[in-house]
């Protein structure tokens, strides 16, 4: 009836697991019974659970990624806690079967529902305003990506009080990953975690660059894009050709453990390297899907607060396009050690390399941006003179983890780890809490607290170069990634030092809750009526904050490049035409149902409950048939409502119609 | 001036710090070793060029172009200059050129397949990952030893390496780079230790729950020291045949040194063949 599920999947021996358990419901409770306390349910559903409008689904992408980000980060400060302690013949406080989960725990969660939530929701909240649009090209479909998504992150959660998550490391390389060496349910959790979610991302790659490619405004040529569309145009390029590498390396995978076959094990005539390339074939474009968008929220912040132009347009958009066909080609450098031979490796290495050319390019146009400007120093500026200090450095050590030379003594090793928390800290997550501070007025209406998003940018900060300088340090010094315990006793005072560097980050994090609650309560005095608070240059500064429904009650006329800039410097005036009645999308709840259906499947699939999997998956399908037959789908806004709408916002620079 | 006088005396409390700790990967005592951290050297330098200048900047433009009082030198619509242009885009290249021939030259220098260029007979030894401990072979003196090899010190070492099942990553950091031990498969490093000593050996490359401990030594020692300490081993009477290999590859951690006087001749060509195949937690021998 419940195939392998029973009773004692839970880990009720494990107090650690048992007091956050205990924590989830109390809280959880909390939540529901408040919601129900003031008659909330209505409002979640109808305005958020079935929303199909860009800016809301952008808005539950970007909280998800801040909830995951607590996750990951308390997994992050365990695991610091871990290795600063046991040392010599301590054992520390996480055995090997705990600290193995945290640590596979902590890569997935940051990487598919931190960084990939919170990248595809500051795409979804402002790629549409800037190009002009209404909405995405295929709203139901964002909406399914979104709670797709979602359950793959509620499916990696169960796995924290039902049964156990994978203890292979956050690729989960066979043979470790193989039924034979991880019998329990942990892998299977991983693998229908990402498949969800994968998929998810996958229609949300495809939605998001029929967007950009069908429906920006008139007069935008691509050469008129604003900087941070055109980077999500190239990530969701990258999204769509790397994705199904990675949906197809898990069904592989999943035949392998499920079904018997021989993939990737290493008998039957299995070979596990190809696993490691194809994971890798997509594994590294994912990461330009995350740094490129940060690249474009860098690009938008400097040039705006520098008031000028970004310097180099051009330039910035070919090292983009540049960037992304690179990505593919460098897979190699993450297993030089797998024994390629010095032709393979040498290729892989110079190819990586050559990357870090339009990458340099794109700092020196940041730079140059700031050059003869007059840099307002607020929150988003300060994350991006971060970044470019921090992730040149984190830039450095990877062109020497690309030389192979250099990278067999370094793989493995916690220099890698620096490196990449180097980059993906420094370059992602500034980069979108960057985005954060700067498109937050446009979203709520209005601007975030300074003082406490300074507190939060110096607490990340330093708290950065505590917890990661000294794992460089480590690298030199031998030791390797992913080890409970060590006997090495000259590791543990940096060991110690990295995990007071946690501490500090966590004060980082702490301060931006508390910048969330007190611009909240300061909402009327930090108000943004202009719909401009930064002296913009982009479409999305044009209209209201927050923005109507509809973005645009005319659709604007673009004729240069930094598009609303221009139309506040020859302070054009809106003709007073009369609007007309809008297009738009109608909200449905077949997204959430699918998705949670999806949710319902995979965990099926987890425990083997057959019977359940079968039907979820027959009603899924049937759902998505009927839903294609649905043709209530669109309604017409009224003239009026829009006249009704627009009359309340102050006026503004109007764009041309 | 207190201020200062702080951050001197913590400067100074550090030192003691690094001086007592050992930087395998900065300090080697291998030849190869020390080839891998001068291009680790070289390369940062060649990088630094681009470094230094781009942090320096940009503190320094962030700070004088930051909005204040009495500011000047605003150019609110200047945005592009092909002479910038030109040179953010050729400084890098010329960098990345150097290092493009320098990393085809190492690759090719430092490949780990490749013998050691080297006047003395190398060793051979086989080793074997295992579940969770090291298994060396000396096939040509028939001996073999888990979690301690002995080499002679200035005599290059060439390892052949596989495993039993699960991926490690055979790594002696103070003598040089790396290289994956995999089931089914031969991989191969060559070594050398210029001075002799104990150096610490590991797997790099996490395989699961014993991890941790997947360690061993190495000591160079002298040629004679090195002889005798083979006559010990042959002295000692475990043999390694198919039945105790199976038994030693079952799970376990923590292990202590072992040693075999005899090894059956090709075991580890067998392995690498699969013929032991470690299938999940089970030893089964495949017919």
């Amino acid at each position: 009836m419940f195939g392998k599920l029973t009773l004692n999947s839970v880990p009720w021996h494990e107090p650690i697991i048992m007091v956050v358990f205990a924590g989830i419901v109390i809280g959880g409770l909390a939540v529901l019974s408040l919601i129900t306390w003031f008659g909330k349910w209505r409002y979640l559903w109808d305005e958020w659970l079935t929303s199909v409008d860009h800016k809301r689904i952008g808005v539950m992408y970007v909280i998800l990624a801040f909830i995951m980000l607590l996750r990951g980060f308390s997994d992050a400060i365990m695991m610091r806690g871990q290795q600063a302690i046991a040392a010599n013949d301590a054992a520390g406080y996480l055995p090997p079967h705990h600290y193995d989960q945290v640590f596979t725990a902590h890569g997935v969660i940051m990487i598919f529902f931190m960084a990939m939530p919170f990248a595809i929701g500051l795409m979804n909240i402002v790629m549409p305003l800037q190009i002009g649009a209404r909405d995405v090209a295929f709203p139901f479909v964002n909406s399914l990506s979104f709670w797709l998504t979602a359950g793959g992150a509620i499916l990696i959660n169960i796995s924290l009080v039902v049964g156990e998550f994978a203890k292979t490391g956050w690729l989960a390389y066979p043979p470790l990953s193989e039924l034979g060496y991880s019998p329990d349910v942990g892998v299977d959790y991983y693998i229908w975690a990402l498949q969800l979610s994968g998929i998810g991302t996958t229609l949300s790659g495809v939605n998001l660059i029929t967007t950009i490619m069908k429906m920006r405004a008139r007069g935008m040529n691509m050469m008129r894009v604003p900087v941070f569309t055109w980077t999500t145009l190239v990530a969701n390029v990258l999204i769509v050709a790397s994705f199904p590498i990675l949906t197809a390396t898990l069904v592989l995978l999943t035949l392998d453990r499920y079904l018997g076959f021989h993939f990737f094990t290493v008998d039957g005539g299995g070979n596990p390297m190809m696993y490691i390339n194809l994971i890798w074939a997509w594994g590294h474009p994912e990461v330009y899907i995350l740094i490129l968008p940060a690249f474009g929220i860098f690009s938008e912040v400097i040039s705006t607060f520098s008031g000028k132009p970004l310097f180099g347009y051009k330039s910035m958009v070919y090292a983009t396009v540049c960037i992304g066909v690179l990505s593919f080609l460098v897979w190699v450098h993450h297993f030089f050690t797998m024994g390629a031979g010095a032709d393979v490796n040498a290729v892989f290495g110079i190819t990586t390399m050559i990357i870090s050319i339009p990458t340099g390019v794109k700092i020196f146009n940041w730079l140059f941006t700031m050059y003869r400007g007059k840099v307002r120093l607020t929150p988003p500026v300060l994350w991006t003179i971060g970044f470019m200090i921090t992730f040149t450095i984190g830039g450095m050590t990877g062109v020497l983890l690309a030389v192979p030379g250099a990278d067999f003594q370094l793989h493995n090793s916690l220099f890698l780890i620096a490196h990449f928390h180097n980059v993906i800290i420094g370059g992602v997550l500034f980069g979108y809490l960057a985005g954060f501070a700067y498109w937050f007025p446009k979203v709520f209406g209005f601007k975030l607290n300074e003082r406490w998003g300074k507190a939060s940018f110096f607490c990340w900060i330093v708290g950065f170069y505590m917890a990661f300088m000294p794992l460089y340090v480590l690298g030199f010094m031998g030791m390797t990634r992913r080890i409970n315990h060590y006997d090495n006793p000259d590791w543990q005072p940096w060991l110690i030092f990295a995990a007071c560097g946690a501490v500090v980050i966590a004060a980082g994090i702490a301060c931006q809750l508390i910048q969330l609650v007190v611009s909240i309560r300061d909402r009327k005095a930090l108000a943004d009526t202009t719909g401009d608070p930064w002296d913009g240059r982009t479409l999305e500064w044009s209209v209201s904050s927050p923005p109507p429904f509809y973005n645009f009650a005319e659709e604007p006329e673009v004729t240069e490049l930094d598009a609303y800039w221009d139309t506040k410097q020859r302070n054009r005036k809106g003709p007073a035409k009369p609007y007309g009645p809008i297009h738009m999308p109608k909200s449905t709840g077949a997204g959430f149902v699918l998705a949670m259906l999806g949710l319902v499947v995979g965990f099926a699939l987890v425990w083997h409950i057959w019977w359940l999997a079968i039907a979820g998956f027959a009603i899924t399908v049937v759902g998505i048939i009927t839903h294609t037959f649905s043709t209530d789908r669109d309604y017409d806004v009224p003239a009026e409502e829009v006249a009704r709408i627009e009359a309340l916002t102050a006026p503004r620079p109007m764009m041309e119609a | 001036m207190i201020a200062k006088t702080l951050r001197r005396l913590f400067l100074l409390s550090l030192l003691p710090l690094l001086a007592a700790c050992r930087f395998p990967v900065l300090d080697p005592k291998g030849q190869v070793g020390i080839e891998e951290r001068n291009l680790i050297v070289t390369a940062t330098l060649l990088m630094l060029i681009v470094v230094i200048p781009v942090i320096v900047m940009t503190l320094l433009f962030a700070w004088r172009y930051r909005d204040r009082e009495g500011h000047s030198g605003y150019l609110p619509n200047w945005s592009h200059s092909g002479k910038i242009e030109f040179v953010v885009w050729a400084v890098p290249c010329v960098i990345i050129a150097i290092l493009a021939v320098i990393t085809w030259n190492s690759s090719h220098d430092l490949d780990p397949y490749k013998p050691l260029d080297h006047a003395e007979e190398p060793v051979n030894i086989q080793v074997v990952s295992l579940d969770w401990k090291w298994l060396f072979i000396y096939p040509e003196e028939g001996i073999a030893t888990v979690n301690e090899i002995v080499v002679p010190a200035n005599r290059p070492v060439n390892f052949s390496i596989s495993s039993s099942a699960l991926m490690n990553s055979f790594w002696i950091p103070e003598l040089g780079g790396q290289i994956y031990a995999m089931a089914g498969m031969e991989t191969k490093l060559h070594l050398i230790a210029d001075h002799e000593g104990v150096y610490d050996g590991l797997s790099a490359n996490y395989s699961g729950h014993g991890f941790s401990d997947m360690q061993f030594k190495m000591r160079a020692v002298t040629d004679q020291a090195y002889d005798a300490w083979i006559d010990t081993v042959h002295a000692g009477h475990n043999t390694l045949n198919g039945d105790s290999y199976q038994d030693l590859a079952r799970p376990s951690t923590n292990v202590e040194p072992m040693f075999y006087a005899q090894v059956q001749p090709g075991l580890f060509d067998d392995i690498v063949r699969n013929k032991y195949m470690v299938l999940g937690h089970h030893v089964e021998p495949r017919s």
